[in-house]
């Protein structure tokens, strides 16, 4: 019987693990559903920016405030981890405070994780004022309502509920330490939770024991069952702001990719020998399709953008159309591509690994073309991610494909495109006028 | 009178055997735009006046292809492209000046992969270049203690990381440099990228160039230095729009030096 706790721990941890284990690798299904793309070149620059701007949260900073909190909180998070180490091995082997025998190394340990847990709970309650009193612009746009708003509030509570347990666990085992109970090392320094001491007064030693048990299991119980949310929510991004800094774009912004299928197309129309009327060979794969018009169209680094986005909005609130009202929000264009992602990722699991056409696609049932004709492309959005997301991109490639699939651009657009072919300028002038400035006074 | 100006082509110094140090690619823009050829007069006035050896392509250049690419259409972009470099590359060129950001863009990044590998500056990049080996002098003149403001254009700033240069050379004409609450890395769009320049804008509450120029106005400008032709007509529109053209300028940074050397 002694070992029944032991036991049940471990298995609610193996279901806990392997449950993340399952939605790790639909995430990475889904993500691999995307084209191919290069990005295994220059990985020294890669590993800096993924050091600097994910580990080092340089560009959260770009906004002070925000940026401060989120680093505490971050810092807390990855921090207080060394703690559910600690809390793991001990559920393991039914032991109590196995890092107890460092000494003071683990009063200094367990003080600052006091001390960061209680920052992180005033974070949080600033990052929920924010958000849901002083109803910051980039938090209330139309993209946020229902599931995202709700979405962002539930991990706020989730985390004041596990820092709150993790106090709660620790206020009850001083008590404990200081009443001499069986089992309750004497160790740890507790600069915080001996503030909630007096809430335990007269409490006897069982109910005490009960307290920091109930505390102790909730708290673990709860971060397991936190991991695993993250796959239904926007907080993916603790573990995907990572890669996506790694993969993120390494060339100048200005820099649009050169569709090679394109380049085929005119090489092919500007070499005088090759034969206009040619038939493909037999086995030639079929044409590729020019840009996106669903998420198998985009590139796999585009996906995992999708997957790392966390909604903070930045993005549309430095977008210069979203800014003057009009539909265009960077951020939706992300949600979009993820719910669509989603979409056609659980197609594929209920029709054994294949797509099955659902009637529908990301481009028109997701993202309008009113939103994708509104973007200048100054790359506002781009810079303004704190973990290189490229909305950017994945509008371009939206384009192409109605401009060169379907024809689709708005007439003004044709009429630019016509004088360019005819005359080489995007207006009705004849190239031969083009130095005719010289001349004019 | 504006003083007359010596503007070779390349077929022509070809036909007389000689190389240019730089082409001037003068870009859609400057070649048609009835502001913005007094901007493309501007620059080559200085090149003039420093006697840099450069040439046009005149009639033998044509659109880089941006607006097309930006829209979406690779293919057009891809033609333009493939011919553009074709021209250039039988004339041997090296390096290549632009006073219009996007077509700086396209043919620094976009060009390479085509086949087109030249070294590409800006015309602010250039002139700074000229201030820095003394082949122009800088002084104030005119603009000495005037408060400008420098609108960044996206393509130039963000797209390519070119900050500096043009604020360098603001700097060195003894103005008073003010910046906007959005600059430089944040700097605002003027509305005119991606292609918008040529179509109405999508139902909104406001057009980008007015948010632009309220920010520009904001810090009371007496000049607004622009360095790309369509963030000039942008706002140039919006100063008009605000009714405060008699007030505010815009200007380019070629044209600021062109006037403050009384070219």
């Amino acid at each position: 019987m002694e070992f029944v706790p032991n036991i049940i721990f471990l298995l609610i941890f193996v279901f806990g693990v392997t449950f993340f284990a399952r939605n790790i690798r639909r995430l990475r299904r889904n993500i691999k559903l995307g084209r191919s793309t290069n990005v295994n070149d220059n990985k020294s620059q890669r590993w800096k920016n993924m050091a600097r701007i994910a580990l080092g949260q340089t560009k959260m900073v770009v906004r002070p405030v925000a940026g401060v909190l989120h680093i505490i909180v971050y810092l807390g998070f990855i921090i207080i981890n060394i703690e559910v180490l600690e809390i793991v091995l001990d559920g393991i082997l039914g032991t109590h405070r196995l890092f107890a025998p460092l000494g003071t190394l683990y009063n200094v340990l367990i003080g600052s994780f006091e001390v960061l847990a209680f920052l992180v709970i005033i974070g949080i309650v600033i990052f929920w004022i924010r958000r849901n009193i002083v109803r910051l612009q980039r938090f209330i746009k139309p993209e946020m309502k229902g599931w995202p708003k709700q979405d962002a509030n539930l991990i706020l509570y989730f985390e004041v509920i596990l820092m709150t347990l993790f106090l709660t666990m620790n206020a009850a085992d001083l008590q404990l330490q200081q009443m001499g109970a069986a089992h309750y090392v004497e160790a740890g320094a507790f600069p915080i939770s001996q503030f909630l001491s007096p809430l335990f007064e007269g409490v006897g030693m069982s109910a005490l024991i009960a307290i920091e048990r109930i505390a102790w299991w909730l708290h673990i119980i709860g971060i397991l069952f936190f991991l695993n949310y993250l796959y239904y929510s926007k907080h993916l991004h603790i573990l995907l702001a990572f890669p996506n800094t790694y993969y993120g774009n390494l060339k100048p912004k200005g820099e649009f990719t050169n569709l090679e299928a394109v380049t085929k197309e005119v090489r092919l129309m500007m070499d005088p020998s090759a034969d206009p009327f040619a038939a493909p060979a037999a086995d030639a794969p079929p044409p590729e399709k020019f840009g996106a018009s669903d998420v198998m169209d985009l590139n796999w680094v585009q996906l995992l953008n999708a997957y790392t986005c966390t909604e903070c909005g930045r993005c549309t609130s430095e977008c210069p159309a979203n800014q003057t009202g009009k539909k265009l929000s960077p951020r939706k264009i992300m949600m979009d591509t993820r719910d669509r992602l989603e979409a056609v990722g659980k197609n594929v699991e209920s029709n054994k690994g294949e797509f099955k056409d659902d009637g529908k696609q990301l481009l028109g049932d997701y993202i309008s073309h009113e939103e994708l004709w509104a973007c200048t492309s100054c790359n506002a959005c781009v810079e303004a991610c704190p973990v290189s997301i490229d909305p950017l991109s994945i509008i371009i490639e939206m384009r192409r494909y109605l401009v060169m699939e379907q024809s689709a651009a708005p007439s003004d657009l044709n009429n630019m495109m016509g004088n360019i072919e005819n005359n080489g300028a995007p207006w009705p002038f004849n190239q031969m006028d083009r130095v005719n400035w010289v001349q004019e006074s | 009178m504006a003083n007359a100006i010596t503007v070779p082509t390349m077929a022509q110094l070809f036909a007389e055997g000689k190389t240019p140090e730089v082409l001037f690619w003068v870009g859609c823009a400057g070649s048609f735009d009835d502001r913005a050829k007094k901007i493309t007069k501007a620059f080559v006035k200085i090149l003039n006046k420093a006697e840099v050896s450069f040439a046009v392509l005149g009639t033998e250049e044509s659109c880089t292809g941006d607006p097309a690419k930006r829209a979406g259409n690779e293919f057009l972009f891809q033609m333009q492209a493939v011919t553009n470099i074709e021209v250039m590359n039988a004339y041997g060129i090296k390096k290549v000046v632009t006073a219009c950001p996007h077509c700086f863009n396209t043919i620094k990044n976009e060009y390479p992969g085509l086949g087109g590998n030249y070294e590409v500056v800006h015309h602010t990049q250039f002139l700074k270049s000229l201030l820095d080996e003394g082949r122009i002098q800088l002084e104030g003149g005119s603009f000495k203690g005037k408060r400008i403001t420098f609108h960044d254009p996206c393509y130039l700033g963000r797209a390519n990381n070119v900050y500096e240069a043009p604020r360098d050379l603001i700097r060195k004409l003894d103005a008073e440099l003010v910046e906007m609450k959005n600059c430089k890395k944040r700097g605002l769009c003027c509305g005119a990228g991606g292609a918008q320049m040529f179509k109405e804008p999508e139902k909104g509450d406001k057009d980008v160039n007015i948010e632009r120029t309220e920010q520009a106005l904001e810090t009371k400008p007496e000049i607004i230095a622009a360095g790309c032709p369509f963030c000039n007509t942008m706002m140039t529109d919006g100063v008009k729009n605000k009714e405060k053209e008699t007030e505010v300028a815009v200007m380019d940074i070629a044209e600021l030096i062109a006037t403050a050397e009384d070219l």
